[in-house]
């Protein structure tokens, strides 16, 4: 045992050493310690170096508000995590810490520099510096931030670790273990409602499983014993679940809460074993009961920061839960009784105390007990400053004036080892704003409460403002009856004996007989903000809260402002002259301590990322060497090299077989919807901008489907399968977009019309067959079927049959060839697609993808919606004026196709390029311009679509330019890095502009 | 993260609905009738006022169903659901 573990505790097993690493030496503590009480037990306080100035700093707390003990866990192993708390690591065998923000090492750091240069980087100092000149942005200033920015290292390779998520439903659910919590578990299990209680330590309990004090007794027992007979009986209630190590990140509306369960964290990394390292619970609740406690404040004054200053109550802890004295001759700073408790503590364990409190006076019976044990105890008295440099070797103190707002009188200096402050507490309010409550400013004791906003949610305990026990006990129980209706509880006769608190003194900044400007009184630890900083924000004129935090960063840092929030506000509403409540508050934001990725993303990782859709013919393109690409969620095949191929040379050679003998696509992806109803016909006529009454039955037609903008947003052909039933397809992107577009008409807009929507996109697969082939290649398949001219037209359907299983053949054309799709039900339609193979054999039948696709319906002019439209284009934009029916009433866009805006004949338009030199391609995007000598150049356009079109032997391109319809044959410029690539504006159609090929 | 009563399906999480805007903006029946700025006032003009709004969601991962919303956006409160074509209940 070291000389710093001077108590035997229940909480930490003495007879289980553990060792550890940190900084690179080895250290012992006990099973139970957390890696800053074991840290304490070897005495070492100085764990890290502030993130400005590089000040030494210290442990200052025991819980998740602690802003200087964070560290680097396991570094250089895959589990590497930065920035987790000492106070919140449980100790395990093998784990190896180290401190952040030094270098190069936390004993010596260079840029401790900082902290001599301070008078030079004020508040705002980065905005005002790093303005000019401009030039030293990108060589020198950012490269310096950016090398002192940041907070540890992340990991640099992927987490091995699995997360998990789980959903669950309760009818309450408690927040914090502590004795409201348990309390109000047992009250509500014991109710038969299903009941969660979270607490995000290793054990249930709070401050009160170590409180063994003569002056707090519930029923005429040490209220940590009481306690520990009510936590043994929650063991035993069926509806309660117990989750520890679990903390809530998030409250949201409705009582939705997310809560993150470490499951692993506390374990040796070689008893991990691969399994779930953190859930994230996503928690409805029916009700839900906040008993999240409060936290206590430090004070503020000159040299506040040195290791070795630590909050009183912490101090309590490590003493009494984890058996660890922080220091051996030990001074509490203090504007309140709370503190005394740690007093009595260190003294009846016969270890050296002495207070200094900013009070005149105070008779409760905890401060009487302390003045019992002989503490000596400096009334009226501040700390004015503090010395040591990495650690805390004395203070100075002078007394009060008498309205608290000078020092006067002599400095005293006394010596110490440590520090322990309080400055009152704050409730934990965060959880209640975060579910939209509100506060109340209490003036007594300057604290933020909670006002009650919904029968479905309540906060008790000293989250709520009850600080003392029998407050706590019984407003907990009461408002437990109420929020639960329940009549009669086991805590309603409760006996309670503590120490009443009589006298409060607040002074938010402390006073001294340095100026302001040369004191170092720190409000936020972890940022280095300082009182000062927030005085210079409200002189530099920033007002509002939410500003002053941004400009000096208070509150900003990991530790979200838990410790500095408070002081900020204070000392704004002092300097500013106003009511503190008047302020508000900074937004408390989710989560309440950081969350891991992991645990945000759960199981969504590599291949769970998101779905990947494939069609039924995919394992035949994986065998056949196909590359695919993603459309959507869709994995559909790009291109299909044979032996060495890049992707130019396998799509000319598909593009050629296509146009010269056959191809074949798998167009299974693009978006089905079938439609049915007596007023289908008329529907469509008011979905796409073209006729459709018209359309026979067992015809097909190509729409142009708009929003009602007048901008483009789908197309795809539509087939008349009967009477009433029609086949919708639709782009592979759109598909489920379009559905839903259809379907808030209907059920909106329409509801009179009598029509049925149904997705069967992937119901049927798709097989296209092109080029001039195809004909006879369909002729084989099905023998009995005339395809002539006159008895299967172009653009027109027929039901046919192989093998007995029924499918539907379309004539229809995305590459300008003779073309038929054949649909069948999915589950054939590999065999369907391996047919088409062994049939075409003889003709050469090449596969071809999706960029072969997109260059022979770009030989044709043919519009991808999505690549050659953004959104931005009408179809007289298009120059598919063609498509817009003159004589229809009203289609969805329609009206806004003559606004002033889409009539103008400066738009963007579509055309086509072509560049002086044919083997010149374009770039997709690329800008186009028609002066290069008038600055600022002016960009009329940009290049859509561009490919190297093997069937004209030269480059071509769609392009959107403005005014581009009266530019046929005008010269413009595509200009590139190196060079100005000189093009001609052309038609849209670069081949077969006469159609004959469809007839092929 | 609401928790919305569908009128077909009950209470249902949030993640399955999504919002559609303002409701009770009626599709002009002439829409070649109205002049410009009467286009525009349909097309694009939206209140998204702070407090109680009249809201059009869809269940999309459900039933599919279109159905309207009274809420309050200062404060998330859901006052009404009601089925699309019903009248909006009276403030």
């Amino acid at each position: 045992m070291t000389k710093f573990r001077v108590n035997k505790t229940k909480h930490v097993d003495q007879t289980k050493t553990v060792s550890f690493n940190f900084d690179g030496k080895s250290y012992h503590g006990f099973d139970g310690d957390t890696l800053a009480s074991a840290l304490l037990s070897n005495g070492v306080h100085l764990v890290g170096r502030s993130f400005k100035y590089h000040r030494p700093r210290g442990i200052m707390s025991c819980g998740s508000e602690e802003p200087n003990a964070i560290c680097q866990i396991n570094e250089d192993t895959d589990l590497t995590e930065p920035n987790v708390r000492a106070t919140e690591i449980e100790l395990y065998e093998g784990l190896k810490a180290s401190s952040q923000n030094c270098w190069p090492s936390v004993n010596f750091d260079i840029g401790g520099i900082n902290n001599f240069i301070s008078p030079f980087i004020p508040a705002g100092f980065y905005y005002k510096t790093f303005m000019w000149p401009k030039s030293f942005w990108k060589k020198i200033y950012e490269p310096l931030i950016r090398w002192s920015a940041g907070l540890g290292k992340s990991p640099t390779k992927p987490d091995p670790e699995l997360y998990d998520h789980k959903h669950v439903h309760c009818d309450v659910l408690i927040i914090g273990g502590g004795i409201s919590g348990i309390i109000a578990s047992k009250i509500a299990a014991k109710n038969n409602l299903r009941t969660i209680l979270i607490e995000d330590k290793n054990i249930l309990g709070g401050s009160t499983i170590f409180q063994k004090n003569e002056n707090y007794k519930i029923n005429n027992k040490y209220s940590s014993e009481w306690l520990d007979e009510e936590i043994a009986e929650l063991q035993k209630l069926d509806n309660l679940t117990i989750k520890t190590r679990t903390s809530l990140a998030a409250y949201h509306s409705y009582n939705y809460l997310l809560a993150k369960e470490n499951i692993s964290d506390h374990l040796p990394l070689d008893k991990r074993n691969g399994d779930i390292r953190q859930r994230l619970w996503k928690i409805r609740a029916d009700k839900v009961l906040v008993a999240t406690g409060a936290i206590e404040r430090p004070l503020v004054f000159n040299n506040n920061d040195r290791p070795g200053i630590m909050l009183a109550n912490s101090v309590k802890k490590y003493l009494d839960f984890y058996g660890v004295s922080c220091g051996f001759n030990n001074v509490i700073f203090t504007n309140n009784d709370s503190a005394y408790e740690t007093a009595v503590s260190l003294k009846e364990k016969g270890i050296s105390v002495e207070i200094i409190d900013i009070r005149k006076k105070s008779n409760s019976k905890i401060v009487k007990n302390a003045e019992k044990l002989g503490v000596k105890i400096y009334w009226n008295s501040t700390i004015v400053n503090t010395f040591g440099h990495r650690k805390i070797n004395s203070i100075e103190i002078m007394n009060l004036s008498e309205d608290g707002s000078n020092v006067v009188g002599d400095k005293n200096r006394i010596n110490c080892d440590c520090l322990a402050v309080s400055g009152g507490w704050t409730p934990m309010v965060h959880m209640h704003t975060q579910s939209g409550g509100k506060l109340d400013f209490r003036e007594n004791d300057q604290t933020f409460i909670p006002t009650e906003i919904d029968e479905n949610h309540i906060n008790v305990g000293s989250c709520n403002g009850d600080f003392e026990l029998e407050e706590i006990i019984n407003n907990t129980n009461k408002k437990v009856k109420n929020f639960l209706k329940v009549s009669e509880t086991e805590f309603d006769n409760t006996s309670v004996l503590n120490s009443k608190e009589l006298d409060k003194r607040n002074i938010w900044l402390l006073p001294n007989y340095i100026s302001d400007g040369k004191c170092k009184s720190f409000i936020d630890f972890q940022n280095d903000s300082t009182a000062k900083d927030i005085k210079l924000a409200l002189r530099e004129g920033f007002k509002s809260i939410e500003h002053v935090k941004r400009y000096t960063t208070t509150g900003m840092a990991t530790d979200q402002g838990k410790l500095s929030n408070m002081h900020a506000l204070g000392i704004i509403a002092d300097t500013a002259g106003v009511k503190m409540g008047t302020l508000g508050t900074t937004t408390f934001r989710p989560p309440f301590t950081p969350l891991t990725f992991g645990s945000i993303v759960g199981r969504s990782v590599g291949k769970f990322f998101d779905i990947i859709r494939k069609t039924s013919i995919h394992e035949w393109h994986s065998q056949n060497n196909a590359k695919f690409e993603n459309v959507g969620q869709w994995k559909r095949p790009w291109y299909y090299p044979i032996n060495d191929e890049g992707l130019h040379d396998a799509v000319q050679r598909e593009s050629k077989a296509a146009r010269d003998s056959a191809g074949i696509l798998d167009a299974s992806t693009l978006g089905k919807i079938d439609i049915q109803g007596t007023d289908a016909s008329e529907f469509l006529n008011r979905v796409y901008t073209n006729a459709w009454s018209k359309l026979g039955i067992g015809k097909c037609r190509y729409g142009l489907m708009l929003n009602e903008d007048g901008m483009v947003y789908d197309d795809g052909v539509t087939t008349r399968l009967g009477e009433n039933h029609y086949l919708m397809t639709t782009t592979t992107g759109g598909a489920a977009n379009v559905l839903s577009k259809l379907e808030d008409y209907l059920q909106t807009e329409w509801p009179e019309l009598d029509v049925y929507l149904t997705s069967v996109t992937d119901h049927y697969s798709t097989a296209s067959i092109c080029g001039p082939n195809s004909k006879k290649i369909l002729t084989k398949i099905f023998p009995d079927k005339d395809f002539s001219d006159e008895a299967f037209p172009h653009m027109s359907y027929q039901n046919a049959k192989i093998d007995e299983i029924n499918c539907r053949i379309m004539r229809i054309s995305f590459t300008g060839e003779l073309s038929y799709e054949i649909n069948i039900e999915s589950k054939y339609g590999k065999s369907l697609w391996e047919k088409c193979i062994e049939v075409g054999k003889e003709f050469k039948i090449t596969p071809y993808g999706t960029e072969t696709m997109h260059l022979l319906r770009a030989e044709k002019g043919f519009i991808i919606v999505g690549q050659d439209t953004d959104g931005t284009m009408t179809p007289i934009d298009l120059q598919m004026d063609w498509i817009v029916s003159k004589k229809k009433y009203d289609f969805i866009g329609k009206r806004s196709l003559y606004r002033s805006d889409t009539i103008r004949e400066d738009r963007k338009q579509l055309v086509g390029l072509l560049t002086d030199d044919p083997n010149e391609v374009l770039e997709e995007g690329a800008q186009i311009v028609s002066d290069v000598n008038k600055k600022p150049i002016e960009m009329i356009g940009h290049v859509t679509s561009s490919y190297f079109s093997p069937n004209l032997n030269k480059s071509i391109a769609l392009a959107v330019v403005k005014s581009g319809k009266k530019m046929n044959g005008q010269k413009l410029i595509v200009p590139m890095e190196n060079k100005n690539i000189i093009v001609t504006v052309s038609d849209s159609v670069f081949l077969d502009k006469e159609n004959k090929r469809i007839y092929a | 993260m609401f928790l919305i009563n569908c009128p077909y399906c009950g209470e249902r999480d949030q993640s399955e609905f999504s919002c559609g805007g303002e409701a009770h903006i009626v599709r002009p029946k002439q829409p070649t009738e109205l002049s410009d700025n009467q286009w525009a006032e349909y097309l694009f003009m939206r209140k998204n006022i702070k407090g109680v709004q009249f809201e059009r969601w869809n269940h999309a991962h459900g039933c599919r169903k279109w159905f309207n919303m009274v809420r309050d956006t200062s404060n998330d409160k859901i006052h009404a659901v009601y089925k699309m074509g019903e009248k909006p209940p009276v403030e």
